[in-house]
């Protein structure tokens, strides 16, 4: 047993043990937090490949932002834990007909898996050349797939774009901030310093 | 002796633990007179003496209050969610203290010299915003969630402008290694050679986005105690109110580390001829936690649309142009390569 094999057996359990307590845990809130456990796990199992851009990336992307997303709408939702439960129990039967059928798909799959020869070799060093992983994915990103890659960048920008027309509305019955208007007040010209005769105060 | 720690599976695990006490020793040590010299700072400026009583100059004030905050009853708040409220505290601990793993203090000071540390680094202050979250909601309290909500969405919003100023810097030096970073600013010009210059006004935008990112003055309205009473701590008590308050001051420590390595030349002399060393890291470190301790002490608290405008209508954008900016700087290295410093062998 050396320490990355302890560490991966580490890594792959608490991945399980994320996926599964996010399935059933009780409160929502728990699992949330069960598949942040799960995406670090993964990308823990991530560095042991020799992946670690893709692991950083994980976390940042997932755990950082999407994750934290996921547990903002969760939090806020007032969710009845009763009524959550019944229609468990009526889904139920479903989704264990999904479940099964994505498992026969999944042992149909890796039993006609053949592993060919020097895979096992190469699952360890993902880059050949002695290149890092951050350099290597950058050459094939932005060099040899420079179109496909902006081309998919190109589309998201559409989605942005089309999200945000769609939500877009301009409203003229609400009065707005003008930041630069504030900025540029002068104490001159905003107030005016009166001197108060005692006893008489200030005339209209 | 040296062949069981290099070899034997045991040895290595004793000598990582060695060395990670080794790291972690002094860092807990320094701040507790970190906060001290904080809380000085600030009595300074505005004329008061601050902690003066426990030993010689209250030099042992944190002391103190750390034996204070430990022997003191733990509250918890009916209906929290007792597991997650406990949780908190110790991922907002245990995840500043993991980022020092990657700080090189000296030339092959390093815990783990990881080709990734700026990443590694980045996700792990993108962890930092859960310890908040988590006690704001397992508190089932209002003003807690409050604070918790409003310093989500701050992290999160500066966690964007601090992403693409690092970006500049790996363009510039062609690593994520920090090891890599400080050794790009090696050079016959000494101070003129650090990236505060080639980077100039990111200097100033990442400082003030880790204030903001950290939950320090001028930015605290996670704990703006005119609004919030305390934030997502108003209901934390004893040690686990300690930990919050130790794993803020380490992310803050954190931050002067990453702004003295990215920006002040790490370990590097300001002058030419003198020896490079670790002093000057702890320096730089020592000299940015000034800095942040006189903006808490002169700065009036930002309103929070003031904050959210400052992050992504002001931050972003120049951040984002000074990216492309640097690319073309470096792609056509100008003067000489000064942001391109892998082509002048840096």
């Amino acid at each position: 047993m050396t320490p990355a094999v302890i560490a991966f057996y580490l890594f792959a359990v608490s991945t399980l043990a994320g996926g599964l307590f996010t399935v059933i845990a009780r409160n929502p809130v728990h699992s949330v937090l069960w598949l942040i456990l799960a995406f670090l796990s993964s990308a823990g199992l991530f560095v042991l490949l020799g992946a670690e851009f893709v692991a950083m990336l994980l976390i940042i992307v997932y755990v950082g932002a999407v994750a934290v997303l996921f547990l903002f709408v969760v939090m806020m939702l007032d969710i009845d834990f009763a009524a959550l439960k019944a229609e468990m129990a009526r889904y139920m039967p479903l989704a264990l007909l999904i479940g099964v059928v994505l498992l026969m798909q999944l042992g149909i799959a890796l039993g006609a898996w053949t592993i060919s020869e020097g895979a096992e070799m190469r699952r360890a060093v993902p880059v050949e050349g002695g290149i890092h992983n951050t350099q290597g994915l950058g050459l094939v990103l932005y060099d040899r797939y420079i179109l496909l890659f902006q081309l998919a960048g190109l589309i998201l920008l559409v989605a942005m774009v089309g999200a945000i027309v769609l939500t877009l509305r301009h409203r003229s019955d609400v009065k707005r901030q003008n930041v630069l208007a504030q900025m540029y007040r002068d104490p001159k010209t905003a107030m005016e310093l009166k001197d108060v005769k005692p006893g008489q105060g200030l005339q209209r | 002796m040296v062949d069981f720690f290099t070899t034997t599976n045991l040895g290595i695990v004793l000598l990582v633990l060695g060395q990670c006490l080794l790291v972690l020793v002094p860092i807990l040590v320094s701040l507790a007179f970190l906060m001290y010299a904080d809380r000085k700072v600030w009595a300074a400026v505005q004329m008061r003496r601050g902690p003066n009583i426990v030993g010689a100059f209250g030099l042992l004030q944190s002391f103190a209050d750390f034996l204070k905050y430990i022997v003191k009853e733990i509250v918890v708040p009916a209906g929290a969610d007792k597991s997650v409220f406990f949780l908190a505290p110790m991922i907002a601990f245990i995840v500043p203290i993991v980022a020092w793993a990657v700080i090189p203090f000296n030339d092959g000071w390093v815990l783990a010299d990881l080709n990734v540390a700026l990443l590694y680094i980045f996700a792990i202050s993108s962890l930092e915003v859960y310890g908040v979250i988590m006690g704001g909601w397992a508190s089932n309290s209002k003003y807690p969630f409050l604070g918790s909500l409003r310093s989500a969405a701050q992290m999160i919003s500066y966690e964007v402008s601090i992403g693409l100023i690092i970006i500049g810097v790996i363009i510039s030096t062609g690593s994520l290694n920090l090891t890599d970073i400080v050794r790009a600013q090696d050079g016959d010009w000494g101070i003129f050679n650090w990236y505060w210059l080639a980077h100039f006004p990111m200097l100033f935008l990442f400082f003030i986005s880790a204030l903001a990112e950290t939950n320090r003055p001028p930015f605290d309205l996670p704990e703006a105690e005119s609004e919030l009473v305390a934030g997502y701590q108003v209901e934390y008590s004893s040690t686990p109110f300690l930990l919050f308050m130790i794993g803020e001051l380490m992310a803050v420590v954190l931050m002067c580390a990453l702004v003295s390595l990215l920006f002040l030349g790490g370990w590097l002399s300001p002058i030419p001829g003198l020896p490079d060393g670790v002093l000057w890291m702890a320096g730089k470190m020592v000299f940015c936690f000034f800095i942040f301790a006189m903006v808490k002490a002169i700065t009036p608290r930002y309103r929070y649309d003031q904050l959210m405008r400052l992050g992504w209508k002001v931050f972003l954008p120049m951040s984002l142009a000074w990216v492309v900016i640097v690319s073309f700087l470096a792609k056509f290295e100008v003067l000489g390569g000064a942001w391109a410093r892998w082509t002048v062998g840096g």
